[in-house]
């Protein structure tokens, strides 16, 4: 034990100076929900792209499994590592406050980027939305009514229980079920989790439609459900009585698209959100970007971006829908 | 720090010409984990630049000091022949109803006392069944591991309860510029180690252990012994969960979750052998430090998941190897 720590100290001395000599170039990393999720390859795109034009280091990490606290370690070693900027899609909007208020207190500049602290905005610095968020839920049922008739048992399929911009869209996606008459005949009879795992989400497809035989749709907004409730319809051959829709990949779901398993779906550009991330980080160091309600700045390619209530921001104002019309245009 | 482990080898060395001390001490399992340490803690060193930071380091281990703690005592119910794969689950239940009381209003102290005795009503419930109706602990544990996570989920469904501000923050509470957590598990440890090394009562763990029914033909009361072992983890895993509660500043029913693999792995680590007799509770202390520096050292090196597993699951088969070697030649 006592060898342990006399060690430590012999080296940190050491390494002292190599620490601080290490910090020219300013250091992002953004923290993904978990690895395997083809999502955030393309956020972490938009990340790398902005950074090697805009000169700066990036680096991407994730936990394996997407439960609340998987993502605290890693936030306590990107502190560790002295890194200028944290971006973390949050798998909980509670579980990581006190880690993220000690990034915080080392001047590190916090950005949830792809999901929110939902209630906890004060524990990170500003926001980077694709959207605004409130529309998704009711676009999505507009989008599920039109391919049903609007009429019919419908489920979702999400990610984790405490995913929380999911759970944000499944309560509007509530709300607009209950309260605009236009959807009045279409009945929401379950929500399931896939917890964002293929396997776990193909499960909980079957069992949807083991369940409810009458279930005419499926709205899955998360792109590993979608695929996954995608691929079950596909192999059952059962694409003409049970409609899936959701938030997916093009890329993921070309092939759904291509041979009618899936009519249309969903997103933003992913790669935007990261692209713009850095656009906003490097601004707020450097000075020439005031993060505040209410100003406006320039991103190339995105036009002008104004920063909302809670220090939010959106790279888009709506909801891009594919389908077989222009699936071939996207390649994320 | 020897007479903190077992002295088995103490009747073979008896009847053969006396081993120099060094060579009893090299053929110990802690040994060996002792050495992995020092090779984690050079490696994780080369890995990372930022690694050898002994207050990164005790702030990484404060995330798992509530694991560890709960590790000590299952290491115990290992000796004794048992085991309990339901204290994580404990964790998190016994934390739940802590939080939903106080949520309810009732007292801060009342609720504290309701999630101890809610622990320890746990481990009451895992004796019965295994002590009182003789089934095997690993079934019966595996039962209650999903009961009382189950049982959480229903008490606090899918939100996260929040506590208290003044209850939140047990990580960074400093005693002589350690964090709190990290004194605790230290000063467990000791005591826990005198006590299976230095009293009748630890002796007697052995003696169940190694062979039930010699020791109950020996005049030793076994079913009291692994009762009250089971009552002490269910307590532990309480305040674990209650520490837990109060370092992330909400409670979850997921809080802990995979948690008693983490324990099983520092209690194998540390040479406790799986089938019982055998173990100490220095072996597992010195695991809990190995497993901390192994993944932290890699976590702050950034790197993936995966290589994480892997390196993790490659270490505990070395554990396990080294520890099936050292007890047969421990035998000869």
């Amino acid at each position: 034990m006592k060898n342990k720590i006399v060690l430590a100290m012999a080296a940190t001395f050491a390494l002292g100076s190599t620490v601080a000599m290490a910090q020219d170039p300013i250091q992002i990393v953004y923290i993904g929900k978990n690895t395997g999720n083809p999502y955030f390859d393309s956020i972490s795109g938009g990340f790398e792209d902005a950074c090697a034009e805009l000169n700066c280091e990036y680096q991407f990490v994730a936990p394996a499994t997407a439960e609340a606290t998987s993502q605290i370690p890693l936030i306590e070693a990107q502190i560790q590592r002295g890194v200028d900027v944290i971006g973390i899609a949050p798998n909980s909007p509670d579980a990581l406050n006190q880690v993220l208020d000690s990034a915080k207190a080392q001047g590190i500049l916090v950005l949830t980027v792809n999901g929110d602290l939902v209630g906890n905005e004060s524990h990170r610095d500003a926001t980077i939305l694709p959207v605004d968020f409130t529309k998704t839920g009711p676009n999505q049922v507009e989008l599920m009514g039109s391919m049903i008739d609007y009429k019919g048992e419908i489920a979702i399929l999400s990610a984790t229980t405490e995913a929380p911009d999911q759970n944000t869209w499944i309560a509007a996606m509530n709300d607009t079920l209950e309260n605009d008459p236009k959807y009045k005949d279409m009945n929401l009879v379950a929500t399931v989790y896939g917890d964002d795992q293929p396997e776990k989400s193909t499960t909980e497809m079957e069992a949807l439609l083991a369940n409810y035989p009458d279930l005419v749709g499926v709205i899955a907004p998360t792109t590993v459900g979608i695929a996954a409730a995608a691929q079950v319809v596909q192999s059952r051959g059962i694409a003409n009585t049970v409609h899936v829709t959701g938030l997916g990949l093009p890329s993921e779901m070309r092939d759904f698209i291509k041979d009618g398993t899936v009519s249309a779906f969903q997103l933003w550009s992913p790669y935007n959100e990261g692209w713009l991330a850095v656009h906003f980080a490097l601004g707020v160091l450097d000075g020439s970007i005031k993060n505040e309600v209410g100003e406006t700045f320039e991103v190339p390619n995105l036009g002008t971006i104004k920063i909302d209530e809670l220090n939010a921001m959106n790279t888009q104002a709506e909801l891009t829908t594919f389908d077989a019309s222009n699936i071939d245009d996207f390649d994320f | 720090m020897n007479a903190l482990g077992t002295s088995e080898t103490g009747a073979t060395s008896a009847a053969k010409p006396t081993r120099p001390g060094w060579q009893t001490a090299l053929i110990r399992p802690e040994t060996m984990t002792f050495v992995l340490l020092i090779i984690g803690v050079i490696g994780a060193s080369m890995l990372s630049p930022f690694f050898l930071d002994i207050n990164y380091i005790l702030r990484s281990f404060t995330l798992s000091a509530e694991i560890a703690l709960v590790a000590l005592v299952l290491t115990m119910v290992i000796i004794a022949g048992e085991i309990d794969l339901s204290a994580a689950s404990n964790m998190a239940l016994s934390a739940c109803l802590f939080a939903f009381a106080q949520q309810a209003g009732i007292p801060m102290p009342i609720a504290i006392g309701i999630g101890l005795l809610a622990g320890l009503a746990m481990g009451g419930f895992n004796a019965l069944m295994v002590v009182g109706l003789q089934l095997p602990s690993i079934i019966v544990t595996i039962g209650t591991l999903i009961a009382y996570r189950g049982l959480a989920q229903v008490i606090a469904g899918d939100k996260s309860i929040r506590v208290p501000d003044w209850f939140i923050g047990i990580n960074n509470q400093m005693i002589l510029g350690i964090p709190l957590p990290v004194v605790l598990f230290v000063l467990t440890s000791i005591v826990l180690g005198l006590v299976l090394s230095a009293t009748i009562y630890g002796r007697q763990i052995y003696q169940v252990g190694t062979n039930e029914m010699a020791a109950r033909h020996a005049g030793i009361r076994s079913k009291k012994i692994k009762v009250g072992l089971f009552l002490l983890l269910g307590l532990a895993s309480a305040v674990a969960g209650l520490m837990t509660a109060s370092r992330l500043g909400s409670v979850r029913y997921d809080i802990a979750l995979g948690g008693e693999l983490q324990m099983v792995l520092m209690a194998m680590l540390g040479g406790t052998y799986i089938f019982g007799g055998r173990g100490s509770i220095l072996g597992t202390f010195l695991a809990a430090w190995l497993l901390v520096i192994v993944s932290t050292g890699m976590t702050v090196a950034n790197l993936l998941p995966a290589v994480q597993l892997t390196v993790l699951g490659i270490l505990l088969i070395v554990a396990i190897i080294a520890t099936n070697f050292i007890y047969s030649r421990a035998q000869r």
